[in-house]
């Protein structure tokens, strides 16, 4: 039993993971209907970014050696400075997104978004792997890590206290999401584009801008995402790929819901934590990932608009 | 309009043409088939700075091997099946002599085409184990040592803790879900019938950054050891995770994928006393480092920044280049000519010997474990040894002497697989005199 | 200056629905396959074989197979790898398990097992749509990886869990071990896909191919006027599954001879073949091969232009190129939201009107 209470509270706590990835995902999907394939690969720049800052690599050292220019001159930046940088370049990158291919893609088919942000994930995976380095980046912000030795000593249970403070962490964001948006003016202003852009468009608010919004709102959270799995395994590539874990999240808790990201990821967290451990003894073990999608796909077949998505109304 | 269409139809065609750049009759063409991106690669860079700075020292210092000069051709597979075979298609052309292709998806791809062409490959340590049958696998080596003789000789570490017996007792394998994480289960298996023990196994799926489910039942089960077969991102989160469940870490045995300082850094001080499998020596307390630094570093002509030498997958790229310029030097021996085909550079690596006055000489005293390749043991002697990690200062200590593999246990499977192998290809294996 | 017709004459219904309406795109088109099945044989090497064109043809089936779900039908599949997979692997069980069997029958006999797993994982996208669809079939790709990596008697209890093809002939010529030589691997790839090239253009253009699109434009319209979404999307599933299936077993057979699933046929495939699709032109059978030869070969051609011969360091070159293939696909994406195919289309259209665009 204890055991149990063991395992749900892992599952719980690896689903705020998920869920702020996810987190990402949704505030985009809301605002503009783009599915940005390119989350993952922003959480993987942004991680590499602040590491890099705080590490003293040169940006694009590689081709500046090739080129024969010194390609050792950046300072080591201490953390106080390095987390502002790194958010002005997310805002910067997301400046560049809406000026490059968003302008250009207004009203099309959302397919065709989610192929854009396809060719931007290349795009930055490329970019990113040129600035910094494909090394091992080791992620040290002062997060706490390693099992609570309170709950492991008292109660037998081991807690992750990286995955507790990504869990506060959470929280804060998602007050802080919800406060935004309901009480500033450019939040107001969020939650019309989301509703309907035409009537959001006729009572004067810019499209363009709300996108760059959302887009330096969807790089902050990529790299808080970013920074808990960083500090996890340190910053390299495969940081990209923690996107693959968010979709069954999305899926289960709806595309277009804040509070759906969090209670899907808590639900497939749980799920496929509780089903490796009770489970993979019997039928074999890493079943964890078709798990999640066959958990969301049981729930989908009740509720085919996901569990916090809007009701899909069909008209001839 | 139409112009601009043509040249750029011209471009094309001309871009997919592997630009045939024969190679001088004076020149060694080895091809470094590495991958400096993707999910693999901290692992892949330092090894691929090692296979290639060897290389440029050879060149630079003696002029080559026997004073032909070696042209390492790089490739970047990205750890990527499709991408190697395209590297291997596009190298072949250049006159490659040897291929080390560091991914065993990639060499099981490889095995038949290569013995098809007549190219040797080496898979260092990697690869299909049952190609130790030199008798059935004519152009494949993978010695010094096989992934169950790494099985094996961890087991044997363990039952010398354990004070040899091993009655009773739990060991649990997590492994990375591929070909390369589930090489050792027959072979622990196999010693978990003969010594009595319990094996546990824990598959990881690729990456692997997800592995609090895996370590739950580690701390449910409570296995006496943890064996691990991992690379990538998924050795750093589990030893993370191991120190955090307070699995003791001396008790956590890795291959020699499992042990570079990539995998034990990220998680600090935590990591103290996690212990692999290796078959070379650790450090740059090394001769050769003093001639690298001389003709190659101080030159900058180093391959990568310089920051991974001494590194563990450092000298293992050394390693692996090591071997293959020893072989074309016994090649040239064989044969008599300096001007080599990938058949003679095979010969070589079959007559390879490689004891510890040769290595010596090569600037490398004490580095690895004496080599001596026959007709039939392609898979060389099969020896380990343990390191331990010590986090203060920061590096690798070998703590055993070298041990030899279970032989009793691994050649009769070596011998089963590659037979069963034969028979699936319809290959007759060749006569071996010894 | 290229096109030379005078406006459209037809004479009789068998013109009126020809694939190729204009005389020279009809040449040009039996030209090239002239050329590919007459010329292109004697000129390849095992490069440009296994580098460049049983790639390009192998994932233009998996696309074509795709592009008839997903183009034709509206239903997004991420599924692809995971389809591909039950290809190779049935074709692998046949193999071993079936000795004389001729490998033709092979691979065909594994386009109709997928087609069958492929109408079971299907059966969800009687209720779900969408993006929400993508997860039915994701279940379906992440599960049957782990179904072909778990159980041992797929890969005949092997130590691994690699499958390795078996040598198999026809016409007493070897088409798959590493002993067959490029043409004959290339020609039986080129009859396979000429074949089911032509018959999917034909099934789309028929009676079944516009009932998926009346589906894909507004099911409950379709339900309406007669046409049943039950058959109608299961047998979209059958067919696309059957073209993966094929694509997947020359995957296995006869272009890499040996695979292990978690890297072969992992989601990355899936999304590739998906990317192939959209950027080609979904509902078009000429950007399943354009969407192909831009995402298989263009890589290779970039890679050889920067590395053999700009001399450019592969690393470098490796990450100049991933961005390179980014930045080109959001500029197409930009210069023609509707793929390659609706590009190639506008572009001929002005062709023939050229000089006098009037």
């Amino acid at each position: 039993m204890l055991f149990f209470i063991e395992a749900v509270i892992s599952g719980l706590l690896a689903g705020v993971m998920y869920a702020l990835v996810a987190l990402g995902f949704v505030l985009i999907f809301k605002a503009s209907e783009i599915f940005n394939f390119a989350q993952g690969v922003m959480c993987l720049f942004a991680a590499l970014t602040l590491a890099g800052l705080i590490l003293g690599y040169t940006p694009f050292a590689e081709i500046l050696h090739t080129l024969g220019l010194p390609s050792t001159w950046m300072p080591v930046f201490p953390l106080w400075l390095a987390i502002p940088l790194t958010i002005a370049v997310m805002i910067g990158l997301a400046l560049l997104i809406e000026r490059l291919i968003l302008r250009y893609l207004v009203n099309q088919e959302p397919i065709i978004l989610f192929m854009a942000t396809i060719g931007l994930a290349f795009v930055l995976e490329g970019i990113g792997d040129l600035m910094w380095g494909s090394d091992v980046k080791p992620l040290d912000i002062g997060l706490p890590s390693g099992a609570s030795d309170w709950m492991l000593d008292s109660f037998d249970i081991y807690v992750e206290k990286l995955e507790v403070a990504a869990a506060v962490i959470a929280a804060i964001l998602v007050v802080l999401l919800t406060l935004f948006s309901q009480y500033t003016r450019i939040g107001r202003a969020l939650r019309a584009v989301a509703d309907d852009h035409q009537a959001a468009l006729s009572v004067g608010i810019s499209l363009r801008t709300i996108w760059v919004i959302v887009w330096s709102i969807a790089g902050f959270v990529a790299l808080v995402a970013g920074v808990m799995w960083g500090a996890k395994s340190g910053v390299q590539f495969s940081l990209s790929l923690i996107a693959l874990k968010a979709l069954p999240v999305l899926i289960l808790g709806g595309f277009t819901s804040i509070p759906g990201a969090i209670v899907g990821g808590l639900i497939i967290g749980v799920g496929e934590k509780v089903a490796e451990i009770y489970l993979g003894p019997f039928i074999g073990g890493a079943l964890e990932n078709w798990f999640a999608y066959v958990l969301a796909l049981a729930f989908l077949l009740v509720r085919p608009q996901g569990l916090f998505g809007e009701r899909i109304i069909e008209r001839v | 309009m139409r112009k601009a269409i043509l040249a750029a139809a011209g471009a094309a065609a001309l871009g997919l043409v592997a630009v045939p750049t024969l190679a001088a009759a004076a020149e060694l063409v080895v091809p470094a088939l590495s991958y400096r991106t993707g999910p693999y690669a901290p692992n892949g860079i330092p090894f691929a700075d090692g296979f290639i700075d060897y290389f440029t020292l050879l060149n630079e210092r003696d002029g080559g091997i026997e004073g032909v000069p070696v042209k390492v051709v790089e490739c970047e597979t990205g750890y990527n099946t499709q991408r190697g075979v395209e590297c291997y298609e596009s190298t072949k052309g250049q006159g490659a002599l040897v291929y080390q292709p560091l991914s065993t998806g990639i060499t099981y791809q490889l095995i038949p085409k290569a013995t098809e062409d007549g190219i040797p490959i080496h898979s260092m340590g990697y690869g299909r184990t049952s190609a130790a049958n030199g008798k059935i696998f004519p152009s494949v080596f993978n010695f010094p040592g096989t992934y169950w003789d790494a099985a094996s000789i961890i087991v044997k570490h363990i039952a010398d803790l354990e004070g040899g017996d091993l009655k009773g007792k739990k060991i649990a394998l997590v492994y990375h879900n591929s070909a390369y994480g589930k090489e050792p289960i027959r072979t622990l298996e196999e010693l978990s019938k003969k010594h009595g023990f319990e094996l546990m196994l824990l598959p990881v799926d690729h990456p692997g950054q997800e592995q609090k489910a895996t370590w739950l039942q580690v701390r449910r089960e409570k296995p006496d050891y943890v064996t691990m077969w991992g690379w990538g991102v998924m050795n750093q989160v589990a030893v993370k995770e191991a120190a955090s469940v307070r699995f003791p870490m001396d008790h956590f045995i890795g291959v020699w994928w499992s042990a570079s300082e990539n995998d034990v850094l990220p998680a600090g001080e935590d990591a103290d006393g996690y212990k692999a499998v290796t078959f070379h020596g650790v450090g740059d307390d090394f001769p050769i480092y003093g001639d690298l630094k001389a003709n190659v570093y101080d030159k900058g002509k180093a391959a990568g920044d310089g920051s991974q030498a001494g590194t563990v997958l450092y000298n293992r790229g050394m390693l692996a280049a090591m071997w293959a310029a020893e072989a074309m030097r016994k090649a040239m021996e064989i044969h008599g000519t300096k001007d080599l085909t990938p058949a003679m550079v095979r010969d070589g690596y079959e007559a390879l010997d490689v004891d510890e006055a040769r290595l010596a000489a090569l600037g490398l005293p004490n580095f690895t474990v004496p080599v001596k390749v026959t007709c039939g043991n392609h898979g060389g002697p099969g020896l380990g040894a343990i390191q331990q990690w010590d986090a203060k200062a920061k590096e690798w200590k070998l703590i055993t002497d070298y041990i030899p593999a279970d032989r009793e246990v691994v050649d009769p499977l070596i011998t089963e697989d590659s037979e069963a192998y034969a028979k699936e290809a319809a290959i007759t294996p060749r006569e071996c005199t010894m | 200056m290229f096109y030379r017709e005078t406006g459209d004459f037809k004479t009789s219904y068998a013109a009126d629905a020809q694939i190729f309406p204009i005389a020279l795109d009809r040449w040009a088109f039996w030209l090239a396959l002239a050329f590919a099945f007459l010329a292109v044989p004697f000129l390849i090497d095992d490069y440009w074989e296994k580098s460049v064109l049983l790639p390009f043809m192998i994932f233009a089936l998996a696309a074509i197979g795709l592009n008839i779900l997903t183009g034709y039908c509206g239903l997004v599949s991420l599924g692809t790898g995971g389809f591909m997979a039950v290809g190779a692997y049935a074709s692998y069980k046949l193999m071993t398990e079936f000795e004389g069997l001729n490998i033709f029958v092979i691979v065909l006999l594994s386009g109709g097992i997928t087609a069958a797993v492929g109408v079971l994982f299907g059966l969800p996208s009687l209720r779900i749509k969408g993006f929400y669809l993508a997860v039915a079939t994701l279940a379906a790709q992440f599960f049957l990886v782990w179904l072909f990596n778990k159980v041992p008697w797929f890969y005949n209890y092997s130590a691994t869990g690699m499958i390795t093809v078996p040598e198999r002939t026809m016409f007493g010529i070897a088409v798959t071990g590493p002993a067959a030589p490029p043409w004959a691997t290339y020609l039986f790839c080129l009859v396979l896909l000429t074949l089911l090239g032509f018959a999917a253009k034909n099934m789309v253009r028929g009676r079944i191919g516009r009932s998926w699109m009346a589906i894909r434009d507004m099911d409950i319209a379709a339900q309406i006027i007669g046409v049943p979404p039950l058959q109608a999307k299961l047998s979209a599933f059958a067919i696309s599954s059957f073209y993966i299936g094929v694509a997947g077993a020359l995957y296995f057979c006869v272009w890499f001879g040996a695979v292990e699933p978690t890297e072969a046929f992992g989601i990355n495939q899936s999304f590739l073949v998906l990317f192939m699709v959209i950027i080609g032109g979904l509902g078009s059978m000429l950007g399943s091969f354009l969407g192909a030869l831009l995402l298989v070969v263009l890589p290779i051609l970039l890679k050889n232009l920067m590395v053999d011969a700009a001399g450019m360091a592969p690393v470098l070159a490796r990450h100049f190129e991933i961005t390179i293939v980014g930045a080109l696909i959001v500029f197409f994406l930009i210069v023609e939201p509707h793929g390659l195919a609706r590009l190639w289309a506008m572009a001929k259209e002005r062709l023939r009107h050229w000089p006098f665009s009037y």
